[in-house]
């Protein structure tokens, strides 16, 4: 979609910055870093897995999964977008969660509270949806989980539209911007990849 | 009559607010936000008005609220014995708590062009900086880099190492304070990289604001608390 595809709701200012900017220097930064050794070459995900390092991160990882997280981001989010799920995406929300607003609240309090820079998640593990907040790059793939759905919590993403008021920009993000089309083909997906 | 009704209204909620503070003294000391010694637009063109009011107003406000909230609980988990409950706030304690502290000392590091910001450190400071980094640019170089490469949210730090009596460079993540990189690190200069402190002004160029926040730096503090913990 266009940079102003997510007016009002994301500013197409916001969408410069974040993906011509933000979103532009981990990609062109990481390929950089992996120049001339191992990793070159080598698909997205497998660099992550082996910087990751369980958790002694090595050089990369930072770029390697910022360039990831941010390419599932904005394909979390459509114009439009927003509203109640459906169909067997909902069936599991209310599975694990109870209902939906229990899950849009769990949700909701882990990118609020997520400290500093971060992500918040829904995720697919075991058979089970769960929601995770993960700080700075990390995301569920190096904690073994499927992401299904993602909200940046990193200042940038949201500072030029909501300052300081994190809140509100969750809020929006959940009742305006959320692709659940995108979210339930990941689903499909994870599903079929766990049988 | 009208100026006596004023006078007893302040009387009254001068009276709520000892009271209160009492109340806190049987349990807890809160905090309040420290106020600025300078207008919010007195840094410009370094940083913006707009950016020091949100800054303070919001960021480091919302910081102080917190923290007495988590200080408010921990007092209520201490007395029950709640051994699980002290533990879990510690984290809520560690960001706010730091936040504050951070801030505090923050807004002490920053002067207007005219009250001195910018101007280059003297006397002790001025020669241990020399001694530990070869210049005074060459702290600015060092620290500039470190601040641009921390990922994330965080701080770096011109700090004095009580014990070995040495200037160290240093950052710290989120709201860590310096202290928990070392229990002899005393803050000298700290410049908060997070977000907040300069996108609305730099966006993404982080390099930037780091280049223009020296302008700034109010050197006489840093040079007040190094000759005060040296002695």
């Amino acid at each position: 979609y266009p940079l102003d595809a997510l007016e009002p709701h994301m500013s197409k200012q916001t969408l410069e910055f974040h993906w011509g900017k933000h979103h532009r220097a981990y990609v062109d930064n990481l390929k950089k870093q992996v120049l001339g050794s191992e990793l070159e070459g080598k698909p997205l995900e497998h660099i992550i897995q082996n910087t990751y390092n369980n958790g002694d991160l090595l050089p990369p990882f930072n770029n390697a999964a910022q360039a990831w997280n941010h390419e599932f981001f904005w394909e979390s989010m459509k114009p439009g977008g927003g509203g109640k799920p459906s169909g067997e995406l909902l069936a599991l929300l209310e599975r694990d969660f109870t209902s939906y607003e229990k899950f849009y609240d769990e949700f909701n309090a882990a990118a609020a509270t997520q400290f500093g820079a971060g992500w918040a998640w829904l995720a697919y593990a075991d058979n089970k949806l769960k929601v995770v907040k993960t700080p700075n790059a990390v995301n569920p793939l190096v904690l073994g989980s499927f992401p299904l759905l993602t909200i940046d919590v990193w200042e940038h993403a949201y500072y030029l539209d909501f300052q300081n008021r994190r809140p509100d920009y969750i809020k929006t993000f959940m009742n305006n911007l959320v692709s659940w089309e995108a979210v339930s083909s990941r689903l499909e997906a994870a599903k079929a990849a766990s049988s | 009559m009208a100026i006596r009704s004023v006078a007893s209204r302040r009387t009254l909620s001068s009276l709520k607010e000892s009271s209160s503070k009492l109340l806190g003294l049987r349990g807890i000391q809160t905090f309040t936000l420290p106020d600025l010694p300078y207008d919010y637009s007195a840094l410009e063109p370094a940083i913006s008005g707009e950016i020091m009011q949100i800054h303070h107003q919001k960021h480091h406000q919302t910081y102080v609220t917190n923290y007495n909230n988590a200080l408010e609980q921990l007092d209520q988990a201490v007395n029950k014995g709640d051994a699980s409950t002290v533990v879990k706030l510690h984290s809520a304690i560690k960001f706010n708590g730091g936040g504050h502290v951070n801030h505090s000392i923050f807004w002490k590091n920053l002067a207007p062009v005219n009250q001195g910001g910018g101007e280059p450190p003297k006397g002790a400071l001025g020669g241990a900086i020399d001694t530990h980094f070869g210049s005074l640019e060459g702290l600015v170089k060092k620290m500039s880099a470190e601040g641009a490469a921390l990922q994330g949210s965080g701080w770096v730090w011109l700090g004095l190492d009580k014990e070995l009596k040495k200037l160290v460079v240093d950052t710290t993540a989120n709201q860590d304070p310096l202290v928990t990189k070392g229990g002899s690190l005393v803050p000298l200069v700290g410049i908060d990289v997070w977000e907040h402190a300069y996108y609305l002004q730099y966006k993404n160029v982080r390099p930037d604001y780091l280049k223009n926040v020296w302008k700034v730096i109010n050197w006489k503090y840093a040079s007040e608390v190094y000759e005060s913990e040296c002695k």
